[in-house]
């Protein structure tokens, strides 16, 4: 009947204390991951590592409008491919600085999320995601059917862009172990930022119009026009995933924007636990570390990782996340 | 808050208000006037026409003809949240409130949504001594004091209709519109009920939809009544009270036919 | 020359259109009862179609290897169904695509490891070879009538089944109103599982039927199944007649497109980017229609719900 301390619950509402030890400890394992890796005469898979890291940047902006949002976008590789194709098509048209590539990915990114957020959500439930769904199949044809963009097969980069950090100095991108640390720190960076968005003013609108959208509405907030920014904030950071893609493989093909892509976005999200702050990165580690492992022993990895799938949902319906802490519950 | 309290200085004025369903005319050219200050209570039967009237006024339902102006202004086609800044915010019959969220964040947020921007991505709102200070006087006010930490979901329904309340007034109304806040609610929760909404009387204007007679008699200035769309008696409790008689020949005569 | 084109595409967009719709049909029921998606429909065609590659040239008949592909389907379709799929009515959107796109990951591998991963091979029946003529120099190829008539005829037989028999009258109040078609006494349980078994053996005439069209391969569910909740979604969830409608529309603007597109950009564009943009153009045109009937009917053409 009588409550918890008010200092407890108001502390547990952004940052608790465990979770930010246990956030740094997590960071600091990834940083020795690739020097562990080397040790045990595995450097192979110090670039799997650093895919993993991008998958995770883009299925956390998907968590963003998901999980926090609570808005089902069943297009999100739009803006994946959006970010790699605008960067790959810059560097093909000579354009080497990743501090040119990458904002302009972002940037470009964001408008487009832009444009299909403002149409699509004026739909609710399921008509959202089969819109969302529809306009990534679009851009999807567009490119496909585009042949000096490289129709079907893709663009070729060949080389990571140039990142600058000094005059006359550079970080060597074509070393895994840089570029490993590189997409460490932005998803790193990335995290924490949604973080405090989520604590923030705008955070707790967004939280609540998940809640009860009718009830934010009645309390005076323009509820659309938040979703929309959230949905062009996840749709920039999808973009930065994209761009870091295309330099990581070193090509853009169509299949970066087609459904099966926003499909297992979704379900490394889904996968991970739905509105944790970190389903994001579970998801992208459990699903690729799957695969990778699976493929090891057997040419038919997909169908063991679809029955692993097949096992969450019926026996850890809040995901892997959800099996550990009740954060990912109450939410 | 306390505008002006003339006769006649109508805050809020609903002008042949009309909205139909399928050839059926749920309301049927109402109008009316709440004055600053007072509480008007809106009765009238079931299907009366009072959820789609309460639709209209706070924009949840486009009206087919007719008017709204609130302190003048014409907002017949104002989205909700805009009604909701300009001063106009109610109360849902069906408890509307974030189930999920602490007493103390449901009543942050209302605040939030009038002070200052929510375009504000970096500091947590939950480190905000104003936001939150105001928050508690809020649930103060709606009788939720020690409450403040436990989760919405969890209060009993008496409390989750005074969160209801209190929701709507910590966006700081001129005019607060109730939709049945007794409802469901026991002797006891209907006391404090009343005892809330008496206390708003020197705060804000109060436009009070409800069942129950005791409480409307007890609280209401005025008294409208609607049936079938239509208002029939505006007036104030003791005149209805004479005419109650009528009235109910009337809607005898009504069920009869 | 330009008449004769005109009623080619016709009648080979009547012919994909009513194949969109036998797809769509179950998946419009599914989705509007249980309010389910379901990401592995398009595994079921693609079933559909190997078992029907495999069974017709192991009984040497593309009729008995048609119905028994259709009768395993449907088998297949009710094992599913009362194994797993039940589990999920109740549940959220979010698991339902988990699910069923873990579905479509075993389908396509299962299919893999039992097939390999070459192309089947599903060729008409010799009966049906060759072109026919229609019209004075006009020839069409027989086999693509056989498919319009066997699409026609399926066709004819669902909606009869659905206006005119008990279970089809339950499915309706079901699509409407799932409640009260509870509180009328109507086993949903078991009516689903029926359901769900006609809606794949639907996927499987359709697979079989555009085998020897279309590649059979793996993969194939994936892209026709987004078509077929286009058609859903313009038709209305929930709707049968709306499912017609919307595949039609749907079947005709992708044929339309692919055939008249190209040459409409060869007046101004380079035969090198007019041919690519044309098929590209045809399908981006079918996710603008769908657009532009949820803008300006968000509930679809049909609404199955008041």
């Amino acid at each position: 009947m009588e409550t918890q301390p008010t200092a407890a619950r108001s502390g547990a509402a952004f940052a608790p204390r465990a979770g930010v030890a246990l956030a740094l400890w997590s960071l600091l394992a990834l940083s020795l991951l690739p020097h562990a890796l080397d040790a045990l005469g595995q450097g192979f898979y110090i670039g799997f590592a650093s895919r993993v890291l991008v998958y995770a940047l883009a299925a956390s902006s998907l968590n963003l409008v998901i999980g926090n949002a609570g808005m089902l976008s069943f297009g999100h590789a739009a803006f994946l491919g959006t970010g790699a194709y605008c960067a790959a098509l810059l560097w093909t048209g000579g354009t080497t600085s990743a501090w040119i590539l990458w904002p302009a990915a972002m940037c470009v990114a964001a408008l487009a999320a832009l444009v299909i957020g403002a149409i699509s959500l004026r739909t609710r439930g399921v008509y959202f995601i089969m819109i969302t769904l529809a306009f990534a199949q679009m851009l999807y044809y567009v490119v496909v059917s585009l042949k000096v963009w490289g129709g079907d097969d893709g663009i070729n980069l060949g080389a990571r862009p140039r990142l600058g950090l000094a005059p006359g100095f550079a970080l060597d991108l074509a070393d895994e172990f840089n570029w490993y640390y590189l997409c460490l720190g932005i998803l790193a960076l990335a995290l924490w930022l949604s973080g405090r968005l989520a604590a923030s003013r705008f955070g707790r609108v967004i939280a609540a119009q998940r809640e009860n959208e009718i009830r934010a509405e009645a309390i005076g907030f323009p509820v659309y026009r938040y979703k929309l920014i959230l949905f062009v904030i996840a749709g920039a950071a999808a973009g930065l995933a994209g761009a870091l893609l295309a330099a990581q493989n070193g090509f853009v093909s169509p299949k970066l924007m087609h459904w099966t892509q926003s499909g297992s976005l979704m379900v490394m999200v889904i996968l991970g636990g739905v509105g944790h702050r970190y389903a994001g990165v579970l998801g992208a580690g459990l699903l690729l570390g799957l695969e990778e492992i699976l493929s090891a022993y057997t040419l038919h990895w997909a169908f063991w990782v679809g029955l692993t799938l097949l096992g969450v949902v019926l026996f850890a319906p809040r995901g892997i996340a959800g099996l550990f802490s009740r954060e990912a519950a109450g939410r | 808050m306390s505008a002006a309290r003339g006769p006649g200085n109508a805050l809020l004025e609903l002008q042949g208000l009309a909205k139909h369903f399928g050839g059926v005319a749920a309301t049927d050219g109402v109008s009316l006037a709440v004055r600053a200050g007072e509480i008007l209570a809106l009765i009238g039967p079931n299907g009366a026409g009072k959820t789609t009237l309460v639709a209209q006024i706070s924009g949840l339902l486009r009206p087919d003809d007719g008017l709204i102006r609130f302190e003048g202004a014409d907002i017949t086609r104002a989205a909700v949240h805009m009604r909701v800044r300009l001063g106009l915010a109610r109360a849902f019959q069906i408890t509307s409130i974030f189930r999920g969220f602490t007493v103390l964040e449901n009543l942050a947020l209302a605040v939030q949504a009038r002070s200052g921007t929510s375009l504000s991505f970096w500091r947590p709102a939950a480190s905000e001594a104003a936001l939150q200070d105001e928050a508690r006087h809020y649930a103060r006010l709606a009788g939720l004091a020690g409450s403040e930490t436990r989760i919405a979901g969890a209060l009993a329904h008496g409390e989750q209709r005074q969160l209801e309340v209190g929701l709507a007034l910590a966006t700081r109304p001129k005019l607060v519109l109730l939709d049945e806040p007794m409802a469901g609610l026991g002797p006891e929760e209907s006391a404090r009920m009343i005892e809330l909404i008496e206390s708003l009387r020197t705060q804000t204007t109060v436009l009070l939809v409800e069942h129950d007679m005791d409480a409307v008699f007890r609280l209401a200035d005025r008294i409208a009544v609607l049936v079938r769309g239509r208002i029939i008696a505006d007036d104030v409790p003791a005149a209805i009270r004479a005419h109650t008689e009528v009235i109910r020949a009337y809607l005898g005569e009504e069920a009869a036919s | 020359m330009t008449g004769i084109l005109i009623i080619e595409q016709t009648l080979n967009g009547l012919q994909f259109g009513l194949m969109l719709f036998l797809l769509a049909a179950g998946l419009t029921l599914v989705f509007g009862i249980m309010d389910m998606i379901n990401l592995a429909h398009g595994s079921l065609y693609m079933l559909g179609a190997y078992l029907m590659a495999s069974l017709a040239a192991a009984t040497g008949s593309f009729l008995l290897g048609l119905v028994l592909a259709v009768l395993a389907t449907g088998a297949i379709g009710a094992v599913l169904e009362f194994m797993l799929l039940r589990r999920l009515y109740e549940r959220d959107h979010l698991s339902q695509v988990l699910a069923t796109f873990a579905l479509i990951l075993i389908a396509n591998e299962s299919v893999r490891m039992l097939w390999g991963p070459q192309q089947m091979m599903l060729n008409a029946p010799a009966a049906l070879a060759g072109p026919v003529e229609l019209l004075p120099g006009m020839p069409y190829p027989a086999y693509r009538l056989a498919v319009i008539a066997v699409g026609l005829v399926v066709a004819a037989a669902l909606y009869l089944l659905v206006t005119r028999t008990r279970m089809g009258m339950r499915v309706r109040a079901g699509a409407s109103n799932r409640e009260m078609a509870q509180a009328m006494g109507v086993d949903i349980r078991r009516l689903f599982t029926v359901v769900f078994a006609i809606g794949a053996m639907l996927c499987a005439v359709a697979g079989a039927m555009l085998g020897p069209l279309l590649a059979v391969q793996i993969g194939m569910g994936e892209e026709i199944l987004i078509l077929a909740f286009v058609v859903i979604v313009i038709g209305g969830i929930g709707s049968i007649r709306g499912a017609l409608v919307g595949a039609l529309l749907v079947g005709m603007a992708d044929t339309a497109g692919r055939a008249f597109l190209p040459i409409l950009f060869r007046a101004f564009l380079p035969p090198e980017y007019a041919s690519g943009i044309g098929p590209g153009l045809a399908s981006i045109m079918i996710y603008l229609i769908m657009a532009g009937v949820l803008f300006w009917k968000p509930q679809g053409l049909f609404p199955a719900r008041g």
